[in-house]
């Protein structure tokens, strides 16, 4: 036992949730952000849609609906589906790995604070005279202050706070996965999304800094005069795109790969079988990782690079289609074979599959440059990454958070509500997406805020904004099935869906130090190897002892919020405020840095209190 | 699993009644239904790539159905599936059908980028200068001397060589019938041909979101025979050599002078006036004001007494004109003919 074994002061309530550095906590925390900006960016999409409805309809202006698109694309990919993402990966990757905590708890919550941090600023555009309107790709020039207002300052400034949060987030991923495997688990017998979120936390490390470059030029450009991307002063306006799409297209597959990782363990799992071709899904899963970074060109055909770049941009593209090909034929004959069972879960995992192949197939007619001259900045890009994005990844996250809830909360979520929920949202998807791709193949470019009565457009409009109310339903049963659950006394078992990994060898919800004892794994499919040696749970690696835990910490949290007050002083160009959060922010690195904080021990005979056994 | 399959026949339905309602969008503006060789080989890639991807999705929905059947757990079905590992000749059989897929598609695509991405120079293509701005076309065409805004008049059967930048920000230049587009980089020069295979008026868009009034950055092409073409060419060359002639009538005389005062700023006609905004020498041979409403007295009218509401965010200020005064403009402004083009 430790010389400093003592207890951290117990925090209840609101203090806890701050101070929280338990990874599950964070996880719930990051699903509470993320859904919350979840339904902002779709309150958004239904304003966007709403003022479609009709050709020349005025429900909102010309700049308003600039700012809706911009802060719909913005939110949902940051602010929602990212957060979304490191929620379960937060929730279920240290579980699956056999693991107490991540490998920096402390750097766990900074990640999550400074995300929410970015993302509230962002958010409070619309309060202090108007959200920016470039886009979500921002482009320069738009985004310069020549041609746009002060809201893409908040767009500067919050996504590169934000983007700190996520890219810490990703190191401590890859060291977590990398250093804190129980004995036996190898990386070839890792969960496929643990391996997901493995490969995923690669390409947030090497993306998110060419963001990051860009929105700094940006920043320079836009609050001290210089001129990087302003063509009259020297600059080159098709910079600003390079940098965006070396870390945008990675962005793509940094999101689809979980929504990969969930649907294998859902698929694997409802069908009784292992995972078919399980190393190719690993190879596959790293292979999409690497071509993502060799494509990023493939956003900007139309820019003017040349029948060369352009060509070798597109071939590339074409090989993706390969890896992704495997994937989806790996898991029908996962299900081949065995014996499918359709809760809510398996339902969103087996409507992902046609869906996600759409708009795979799209992708790849996308990656034919001439081609691509027609679609570029139609609907049928508004088509295709919807259809990747909302039917890959939502479709996924769905299929994930049916599937882990009880393991998150221990509560199950209801079934009903749950068919409800995927049936209304499926054909709603479908409706709203795609007409689109014909919409942009019969002339309607992307990001209009109205369109002329009489060009052939209307109905595809129409039936487009119609979907939108099923997906809307199928949000809000999903809130109502959570709120139901929440209410719900009857508690989860630890192993509701006859599971596989070893999340499922530990009470629902766990407690906080996961694994009283950490288990030895014996194959892949941990759970799946002792259930079939006929033994009731895991073999144990160790035998039962103290347990160290790190101590909560409100440092992450007033950590970020000086960076958050630092980012209006540059705005604003105040440079006490400027001060102030940088001393806050400093301040606090310096205690953490200076302060010793040991943590503390769980003994064994509280871990016997707390009914591990339960 | 009946309603899967149900819904599933519903959207196969959905999609074909949303196909056949609305047919392939109308030709003027359509990429559906191409109506010059460029358009023509980017369908054609289209059709290519929609082919083999549909044969792929009919093979993965066909497994999924009969996997989604015959494997679906049955009641009371107990016992353990065999606990498949993989297998390499499956494995193999789905890496390299797609890869010979893909190589099908590759070759066009390969020369058809090649083919789209030639430059011709004066003696092979009609050479146009397209300058965009916030949120409005210049077309110019150095070899001619003529310079032309929002309708641009092109020659049919002929190859048409443009050269692209931006006066402001990034815009993207796209006339879906004729082929696919390319974007307007201001400080930077962009080349792509396109060629009209037929007579008519096609509509071009914007494709790059520029600004409040993107949505409204249209122009139209008006394709003439290659004589009507020459003759028109030499017609507008004349007047712009020459100052603005002098209208019939006294009010449109009176339209005159407030437009030399008010408007040739900005505004050119015939040989005078600024480039600030379009070029007006053949205003009412266009078929639009301001790219979007018709052209006709009303509308102009309309425009002239609030272009912000009409088109936010463009840069024509409210000239706070009397209704005389715009009578007068209006009035003028129709004069502004050229020659009549043959729709």
């Amino acid at each position: 036992m430790s010389a400093h074994a003592s207890h951290a002061p117990k925090r209840s309530g609101i203090a806890d949730w701050l101070t929280t550095v338990d990874h599950k906590k964070i996880g719930i925390l990051y699903l509470i952000a993320g859904g919350i900006f979840f339904l902002a960016g779709g309150l958004e999409a239904l304003l966007i849609r709403l003022q479609l409805m009709y050709p020349e309809l005025q429900v909102i202006g010309a700049k308003t609906f600039n700012e809706l698109i911009t802060m719909h694309g913005t939110t949902m990919i940051f602010l929602a589906a990212m957060p979304v993402i490191f929620a379960l990966m937060n929730a279920i990757v240290p579980l699956q790995i056999g693991a107490r905590d991540v490998a920096f708890p402390f750097v766990n919550a900074l990640g999550f604070w400074l995300f929410f941090f970015g993302g509230v600023l962002i958010n409070t555009s619309w309060f202090l005279g108007g959200a920016p309107d470039a886009g979500w790709t921002s482009y320069a020039t738009l985004a310069l202050n020549q041609y746009s207002g002060f809201g893409i300052d908040f767009y500067v400034l919050g996504l590169q706070i934000a983007g700190l949060g996520t890219l810490i987030g990703g190191i401590n991923f890859l060291v977590t996965i990398i250093n804190m495997r129980a004995p036996g688990m190898t990386f070839m017998r890792m969960p496929l999304f643990t391996w997901a979120s493995f490969v995923t936390s690669g390409l947030i490390l090497f993306a998110f800094p060419a963001i990051t470059v860009g929105l700094v030029l940006l920043m320079f450009d836009r609050l001290f005069g210089a001129a990087f991307f302003n063509p009259d002063a020297g600059g080159n306006v098709v910079i600003w795109q390079h940098l965006f799409w070396i870390f945008g297209h990675p962005e793509v597959y940094i999101l689809i790969l979980p929504a990969f990782g969930i649907i294998s363990e859902v698929v694997s799992t409802f069908s009784k079988k292992r995972l078919f071709g399980y190393s190719s899904m690993v190879f596959a899963t790293a292979l999409i990782g690497f071509l993502g970074f060799m494509v990023w060109a493939h956003h900007m055909f139309t820019t003017g690079m040349g029948p060369i770049a352009n060509t070798l941009f597109g071939l590339a593209t074409m090989l993706i289609a390969v890896p992704t090909g495997i994937k989806i034929f790996n898991w029908l004959l996962t299900m081949w074979g065995g014996q499918i069972r359709f809760p809510t879960a398996n339902l969103f995992a087996v409507g992902f599959i046609p869906t996600f192949t759409i708009g795979g197939m799209t992708g790849v007619m996308l990656a034919v440059p001439p081609a691509d001259y027609q679609y570029h900045d139609s609907y049928f890009v508004v088509a295709h990454f919807h259809y990747v994005i909302v039917g890959g990844l939502v479709f996924g996250l769905f299929a994930g958070l049916y599937y882990w809830w009880p393991k998150m909360f221990g509560k199950m979520l209801n079934e009903t509500i749950g068919k409800w929920n995927f049936w209304t949202f499926f054909i709603g998807f479908h409706l709203t997406f795609f007409p689109q791709h014909f919409l942009g193949l019969m002339g309607m470019p992307r990001r209009v805020f109205t369109y002329l009565a009489g060009q052939g457009l209307e109905l595809g409009n129409f039936i487009s904004t119609i979907g939108v109310f099923g997906m809307t339903i199928g949000t809000i049963l999903f809130l109502v099935n959570a709120y139901v659950a929440a209410k719900s006394s009857k508690r989860a078992p630890a192993d509701p869906w006859d599971g596989r990994t070893l999340e499922w060898s530990i009470p629902s919800p766990p407690p906080e130090y996961n694994f009283a004892q950490t288990p030895l794994v014996r194959g892949l499919d941990a759970l799946w190897v002792e259930k079939m040696a006929g033994n009731k749970g895991m073999t144990y690696a160790e035998p039962l002892g103290s347990i160290h835990m790190p101590n909560g910490s409100f440092l992450p949290f007033i950590m970020s919020l000086g960076l958050f007050i630092a980012g209006y002083g540059f705005m604003y160009h105040n440079y006490v405020v400027v001060g102030i959060g940088m001393v806050i922010t400093f301040g606090c690195m310096l205690m953490r840095s200076l302060k010793d904080d040991p943590g503390y021990h769980i003994e064994p005979d509280e871990i016997d209190e707390k009914g591990v056994k339960a | 699993m009946k309603s899967w399959q149900q819904s599933w026949r519903q959207l196969f339905l959905f999609g074909l009644l949303a196909l056949t309602l609305s047919g392939c969008g109308m030709k003027e503006l359509s990429a559906l239904q191409p109506q010059g060789p460029v358009a023509a080989m980017q369908f054609d890639l289209m059709k290519l790539s929609a082919s083999i991807m549909i044969g792929v999705f009919i093979v993965v929905m066909l497994i999924l159905t009969y996997v989604l059947i015959r494997y679906r757990k049955r009641p009371g079905q107990e016992g353990i599936p065999k606990q498949v590992e993989g297998s390499h000749t499956l494995e193999i059989i789905w890496t390299v059908i797609p890869f010979l897929l893909l190589i099908v598609m590759a070759v066009p695509t390969v020369t058809t980028g090649f083919t789209l991405g030639k430059e011709y120079n004066k003696d092979e293509a009609l050479q146009v200068r397209v300058t965009a701005h916030q949120f409005w076309w210049e077309f110019e065409y150095p070899d001619l001397g003529v310079a032309t805004a929002q309708d641009l008049v092109l020659p049919v059967n002929q190859k048409i060589q443009f050269t692209l930048t931006s006066a402001d920000v990034m815009h993207a230049f796209w006339i879906p019938a004729l082929g696919g587009k390319i974007d307007t980089n201001p400080g930077l020069d962009n080349k792509m041909w396109l060629q009209a295979d037929r007579t008519g008026v096609f509509y071009g868009k914007c494709a790059e979101l520029c600004g409040a009034s993107h949505a409204l950055m249209d122009f139209k092409v008006d394709v003439l025979e290659q004589d009507e073409f020459a003759a028109w060419a030499e017609k507008m060359k004349g007047v712009q050599s020459a100052e603005p002639a002098a209208p019939a009538t006294a009010n449109a005389v009176q339209g005159q002078q407030i437009f030399e005062k008010s408007c040739l700023g900005c505004h050119a006609v015939a040989g005078k006036g600024g480039k600030m905004g379009p070029n007006l020498t053949n205003f009412a041979d266009r078929q639009r004001v301001a790219g979007i409403m018709p052209n006709d007295a009303e509308h102009l009218a309309k425009w002239l007494r609030d272009p912000q509401k009409e088109k936010p965010g463009n840069n024509m200020p409210n000239l706070n004109l009397s209704e005389d005064q715009i009578n007068s403009l209006v009035e003028y402004m129709s004069t502004l003919k050229v020659q009549e083009i043959k729709r």
